[in-house]
C-alpha cells in the first residue's frame, strides 16, 4: 500500500470556514460537501485507493479556476486537478485534506478554425467529444486513448496520454498547440499559442504530462486533422511471442509504419474471444492487429506487403479485412480487452511500463515466469511498434493478500521494464501507483532536481502532492503516522 | 579535467555576420566527466560560460560575454543505433551528416528534417546534433511529423552546478516524471550542458513529388496551402516561394505508387488556385532543400533574417505589416522567414507585426549590436517570467550557462 502523507491539522480544524470562503467564490451548486455527492470522486481508474476529499468544488470558467487556486493557495490547502477520473495510476486520487478541482463544467468547444487547422476546446471537454464535433467535416483529434469516450482533453495533457494510433500521430504532446493555465497562486497564464514552436522554453512540452503538478490547465488548443481517405486493418496470428516480435521487427525494417500495430499474448486472445466472439485463432500463442491508412489501391498495397512479411513467419492465421466491417470486428476484440479480462476476473491492475521492442520475446517470458512465481494470472496487450506494454494482472479485491501480491507482481514486471532499458510509464502517469518506484529508474540527485522544478511553480506543494516523488525525504509532506 | 584545454586568440574576424573567434579559454572535453568537471569549476568560480557545438558560430541571438567556452566538438560519435526500434543515441557534439549518413545506411533519417544553414550563416564546420537540439530547429516536414523537439526520446545533460542528469530515455513512449528533455530543447543552453541525445528516426520514404501551383499572390497561395493540408493526402512540407509570381508548394513523400495518385489528386483539388505543375525526384528534393535552409529567402549578406512563427493564415499580413518584401513561407504559412536591413526601426517592424498577429519571433541573424540592442526573442508574460527565473535557479543557480543568450539579464 502507499503512504499518503498526514493531513494538515491546521486545515482539518478550518474545514467550515475554508468551505464557506469557497462557497463564496462558487455560488449556487458549485461546491459539494454531502458525502454521498463527494462519493464519485473519492477514487479514480485505480479503484483500489479511495479517499474522501474535503470537498469537491467544480468552477465553470478559467477566472472561477483563479479564483479557487488563489484562496487556497492563501489558506495552505492542497488542490487535487480531476478531469474525469479515468486515470490508471490513482493521479486523480483526493487527500483528506485536499479540495478536488473538477473540471468538467468547462466544457465548451470555443472554436474550431479548419483554415488554421485547430481547434480551442476547455480542458473538461473529453477527448471523442472533439472528433465527434469535427469528424463530420472530415476532421479528427488524433491521439485517441481506449478511455477516449469519458477522459477530458486536460486530464489528456496532464498524463501525455496516449492511444492505438499514437505509432503514426504521435501523443498527446506532440498534437498541442497552445494552452491556457493557472499558477497555484492564481495567475492565469498562456503557452503557446496557434502557432508551432513558439520561442523560448517549451513550457507547452513541460506541463504535458506533468500530472497536475505544476499548474491547472483550462484551455488547450489542439491540433486537428483532416482524415485518411479509409482505413483498415488485418490480423496475423504466431505460434510463439518470439516470432510475432520477429514479424513485428520485419514490418518496421520494412519502411512500412502501419497506424497501428498492437499485440495480444494467448490469455489476452482468449479473453477477448470469449468476451467479443471476433474470430480470434484459439491455438495462437501470439497475434497482431496491424491497421493501414490510405485510399483503397494504397490499402491493397500495403496489406499485401504486410501479408507477404507475416507469411515468412509461418502464422497460423492471416485474415486482412476486405471492409470496414470486417476490420471492425478484428478490432472488437482488442478494443474490449479491457472488459474482456474484467470478466474472467472483476479485479485486475492494468500496467503500463515500455520496453525497447527488441525486449519482447525476454520480457514475455520473464512476465510468464513471474505470473506462476505469484499464482496470478496475467494478460498481456501491447502497442508492439512502440513498446509500451499492458500487462493486466488479475487479483481478488475481497482478499487483502491477493492484492498486495498484485502489486508486487506489477512492481516487478515495472523494474523488469527498467532493467531492460525501458521506463515505468509510457501513457498511464506515476500517479500514487509508480511513486516508490520512482528510484528504480532516476537517481536521488535526478529526483531532487525534478521535485525542485515542481517547487519553482507550486512553492509549498499544494498541487496534487503526493503524487509522482516519493515523499519521503520531502519537508512539505510529512507521511500519515 | 579529462578535457583538453587551451588558450585562443581572442581576435575578432569582423565583417557583418561573420563569427568570431571565442574570447579567451577553451574547453573542449572529450568525455561527459570532463564537460560536468569543467562546468562545476566554471560554477565555483563564478565565471559564465558560453556553450557551442561545433566552433565556428558565434552571430546567434544575443552575444555571450564569457572568459570561457565550452565546446562539445569532442565529445562526438554514435552510441547506440537500433533501426528496428527506430531509436539513435549520439554524444552532443555528433556532426549532423555523420548521423545522417548512419541513418540513410538503413534507409532512415531525422525526421524534423533539420535545416543546414551553414550557407546563410557562412559557417565552416557542420551543426551539432546537441545544437540542433538546443535551438530545437526543426524544416519543412514539422507540419506533419513533428518538431526536433517531439523526437527527443532521452537525454543526457549537465546541470550548471556540474551534475549529471537524464531525462527520458530509450524508449518511444515515457512519461515516467518531468519531461526535461522538452523543457532542454529549445533553451539554447541556458538550463544545462547537452551531453547526449537519444532521438526517434523513421524510414526514409521511397519516394517525393511536388504539386507547385502559380499564385497571384501570397493569400491566395496560403489558401492553396490551406486547402492541401486540409486534404487526406498526407502533405509533409507546404511552402510559398516568393517572386512576381509566387508558387505555393505541396509535398507528397511516401512509395511511388502513392506519391503518383496523391499528386494527381492534388493537381485537381489546387488547379482552382492557379495553374498546378508537377515536381518530381531530384528537382522537387532540391527545391525543398532551398526552403529548409531558407535559401530561397535569397538575402542579401548585410541583411537581417527573422524567423516568425504565427497561425497560417496570418503569415502574409506579417510580411505586409513588417514592411519588408523578402518573404519566405513555409509550414503552411505560419512560418515566416523575412529578410531586410539590420536597423532597429525594421526589427520593430517585425516584432510588431509578429505581436499583432499572436505570433512568436527570433531575430535569426543580425550584426551583434543589433543583437545586443533589442529583445532577440519575446518577451514573456510577467507570471512566466517568474517561474522561469525560478526554473532557471534551480537548473543554474549560479547563472553560469550562456547567460544573457536568450533575453538580457
Ligand atoms: C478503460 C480505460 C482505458 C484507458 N486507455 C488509455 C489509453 O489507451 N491510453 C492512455 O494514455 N490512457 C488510457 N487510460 C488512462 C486515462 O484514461 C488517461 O490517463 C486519461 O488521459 C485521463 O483523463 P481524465 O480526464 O480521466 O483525467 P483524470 O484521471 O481525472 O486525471 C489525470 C491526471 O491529470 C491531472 N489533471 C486532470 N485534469 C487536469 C487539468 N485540467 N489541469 C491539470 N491537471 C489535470 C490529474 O490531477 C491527474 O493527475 C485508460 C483508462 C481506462 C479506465
Ligand atoms: C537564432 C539562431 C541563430 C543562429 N545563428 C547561427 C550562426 O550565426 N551561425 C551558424 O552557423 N548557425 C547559426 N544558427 C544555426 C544553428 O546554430 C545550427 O544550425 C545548429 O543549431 C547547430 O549548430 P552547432 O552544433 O554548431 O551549435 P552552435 O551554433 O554552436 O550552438 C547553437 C546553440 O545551442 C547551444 N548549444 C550547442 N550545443 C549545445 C549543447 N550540447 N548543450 C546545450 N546547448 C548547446 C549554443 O550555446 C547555442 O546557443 C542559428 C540558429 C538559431 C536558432
Amino acid at each position: 500500500m502507499i503512504d499518503l502523507p498526514a493531513p494538515k491539522p491546521d486545515v482539518l480544524a478550518r474545514r467550515a470556514e475554508i468551505l464557506a470562503g469557497l462557497q463564496a467564490l462558487l455560488p449556487g451548486d458549485g461546491v459539494i460537501t454531502e458525502p454521498a455527492r463527494v462519493k464519485p470522486y473519492e477514487t479514480d481508474g485505480l479503484s483500489a485507493y479511495r479517499q474522501p476529499p474535503l470537498a469537491v468544488v467544480l468552477p465553470r470558467t478559467t477566472e472561477e479556476v483563479a479564483a479557487i487556486l488563489r484562496f487556497c493557495h492563501r489558506n495552505g490547502v492542497r488542490v487535487i486537478p480531476r478531469g474525469a477520473g479515468t486515470s490508471l495510476s490513482g493521479g486523480a486520487l483526493p487527500l483528506a485534506d485536499a479540495v478536488v478541482l473538477g473540471m468538467m463544467r468547462l466544457n465548451r468547444i470555443l472554436e474550431v478554425d479548419y483554415a488554421n487547422r485547430l481547434a480551442v476546446v476547455e480542458a473538461g471537454v473529453t477527448n471523442l467529444g472533439i472528433t465527434n464535433h469535427i469528424a463530420g467535416d472530415g476532421f479528427f483529434y488524433a491521439p485517441d486513448p481506449s478511455s477516449q469516450l469519458a477522459c477530458m482533453i486536460g486530464g489528456n495533457v496532464g498524463m501525455n496520454s496516449g492511444g492505438a494510433h499514437c505509432l503514426k500521430y504521435g501523443v498527446t504532446a506532440n498534437n498541442l498547440l497552445g494552452l491556457k493555465a493557472v499558477t497555484i497562486e492564481g495567475e492565469i497564464f498562456e503557452v503557446g499559442g496557434r502557432h508551432l514552436d513558439a520561442a523560448g522554453y517549451d513550457w507547452l512540452g513541460l506541463l504535458t504530462g506533468s500530472e497536475g503538478q505544476l499548474a491547472v490547465v483550462t484551455e488547450v488548443t489542439v491540433r486537428i486533422l483532416h482524415a485518411p481517405e479509409g482505413q483498415r486493418a488485418m490480423l496475423a496470428a504466431f505460434k510463439g511471442t518470439e516470432i510475432a516480435g520477429a514479424a513485428v521487427d520485419a514490418i518496421i525494417a520494412s519502411g512500412i509504419i502501419p497506424v497501428a500495430l498492437e499485440f495480444m499474448d494467448k490469455p489476452c486472445i482468449h479473453a477477448c474471444e470469449a468476451f467479443a466472439h471476433a474470430g480470434y485463432p484459439l491455438d495462437a500463442e501470439a497475434m497482431l492487429i496491424i491497421e493501414v491508412e490510405g485510399s483503397q489501391q494504397e490499402q491493397d498495397m500495403l496489406l499485401g506487403k504486410l501479408k507477404e512479411i507475416c507469411s515468412r513467419f509461418d502464422p497460423i492465421s492471416l485474415k486482412v479485412a476486405q471492409t470496414p466491417e470486417e476490420s471492425l470486428a478484428i478490432w472488437k476484440g482488442r478494443k474490449g480487452a479491457f472488459g474482456a479480462v474484467g470478466r474472467i476476473s472483476p479485479d485486475y491492475l492494468c500496467m503500463d511500463g515500455t520496453i525497447p521492442t527488441g525486449e519482447l520475446p525476454h520480457v514475455l517470458r520473464r512476465i510468464g515466469e513471474m505470473s506462476t512465481e505469484y499464482g496470478l494470472q496475467v494478460a498481456n496487450v501491447f502497442h508492439a511498434g512502440d513498446g509500451n506494454l499492458h500487462p493486466l494482472i488479475m487479483f481478488d479485491a475481497n482478499d487483502a493478500a491477493s492484492f498486495r501480491k498484485a502489486e508486487a507482481f506489477g512492481a516487478d514486471i515495472l523494474k523488469l521494464c527498467v532493467e531492460v532499458g525501458g521506463c515505468l510509464t509510457g501513457e498511464h502517469g506515476v500517479g500514487v501507483e509508480k511513486r516508490d518506484l520512482m528510484p528504480v529508474q532516476f537517481t536521488p540527485f535526478e529526483l531532487d532536481q525534478m521535485r525542485a522544478l515542481k517547487a519553482a511553480f507550486d512553492p509549498d506543494w499544494l498541487l496534487n502532492p503526493a503524487k509522482v516523488f516519493p515523499i519521503e525525504g520531502n519537508p512539505a509532506l510529512r507521511p500519515a503516522a | 579535467m579529462s578535457g583538453a584545454s587551451d588558450a585562443r586568440n581572442g581576435e575578432g574576424r569582423g565583417g557583418l555576420n561573420q563569427p568570431r573567434m571565442p574570447q579567451g579559454m577553451l574547453i573542449a572535453p572529450a568525455e561527459e566527466a570532463g564537460v560536468a568537471a569543467a562546468v562545476a569549476e566554471a560554477a565555483a568560480a563564478g565565471e559564465p560560460l558560453a556553450i557551442e557545438g561545433r566552433g565556428t558560430k558565434r552571430a546567434l541571438l544575443r552575444p555571450v560575454q564569457a572568459a570561457r567556452t565550452l565546446s562539445l566538438r569532442n565529445l562526438s560519435g554514435i552510441t547506440l543505433y537500433r533501426p528496428q526500434e527506430l531509436i539513435l543515441s549520439a554524444r552532443a557534439g555528433t556532426p549532423l551528416p555523420e548521423i545522417e549518413a548512419a541513418l540513410a545506411e538503413h534507409g532512415q533519417q531525422v525526421i524534423a528534417e533539420p535545416p543546414d544553414l551553414t550557407g546563410l550563416f557562412g559557417a565552416t564546420e557542420p551543426a551539432t546534433i546537441g545544437g540542433l537540439v538546443a535551438t530545437n530547429l526543426s524544416g519543412p516536414r514539422r507540419i506533419s511529423a513533428g518538431a526536433m523537439r517531439d523526437h527527443v526520446m532521452g537525454i543526457r545533460a549537465v546541470n550548471g552546478l556540474g551534475e549529471v542528469f537524464r531525462s527520458g530515455g530509450r524508449v518511444l513512449k515515457n512519461v515516467t516524471g518531468l519531461d526535461l528533455c522538452k523543457l532542454l530543447t529549445g533553451a539554447h543552453g541556458t538550463l544545462g550542458v547537452i551531453t547526449e541525445v537519444t532521438l526517434k528516426v523513421l524510414p526514409a520514404t521511397e519516394a517525393e513529388g511536388t504539386v507547385s501551383v502559380a499564385v497571384p499572390d501570397l493569400e491566395t497561395g496560403v489558401q492553396a496551402l490551406s486547402a492541401g493540408l486540409g486534404s487526406p493526402y498526407g502533405v509533409s512540407g507546404a511552402a510559398l516561394l516568393p517572386g512576381p509570381t509566387p508558387r505555393a508548394l505541396l509535398r507528397i513523400e511516401e512509395f511511388a505508387e502513392f506519391v503518383a495518385y496523391r499528386c494527381g489528386r492534388l493537381r485537381e483539388a489546387l488547379g482552382r488556385f492557379g495553374e498546378a505543375s508537377l515536381v518530381e525526384g531530384e528537382e522537387s528534393r532540391a527545391l525543398w532543400r532551398r526552403v529548409r535552409d531558407a535559401e530561397a529567402l535569397d538575402a542579401a549578406p548585410e541583411e537581417a533574417i527573422w524567423r516568425v512563427s504565427v497561425q497560417p493564415s496570418a503569415g502574409p499580413g506579417v510580411a505586409v505589416a513588417a514592411g519588408l518584401d523578402k518573404a519566405l513561407l513555409d509550414w503552411g504559412g505560419g512560418l515566416v522567414w523575412l529578410a531586410g536591413p539590420a536597423t532597429e526601426a525594421a526589427h520593430g517592424r517585425v516584432m510588431a507585426a509578429a505581436r499583432a498577429a499572436g505570433g512568436s519571433f527570433t531575430l535569426f541573424r543580425a550584426p551583434e549590436p543589433l543583437r545586443a540592442a533589442v529583445p532577440v526573442l519575446p518577451e514573456e508574460a510577467p507570471a512566466l517570467a517568474e517561474i522561469g527565473r525560478r526554473v532557471r535557479a534551480v537548473m543554474d543557480p549560479k547563472g553560469i550557462l550562456n547567460p544573457g543568450r536568450m533575453r538580457a539579464a
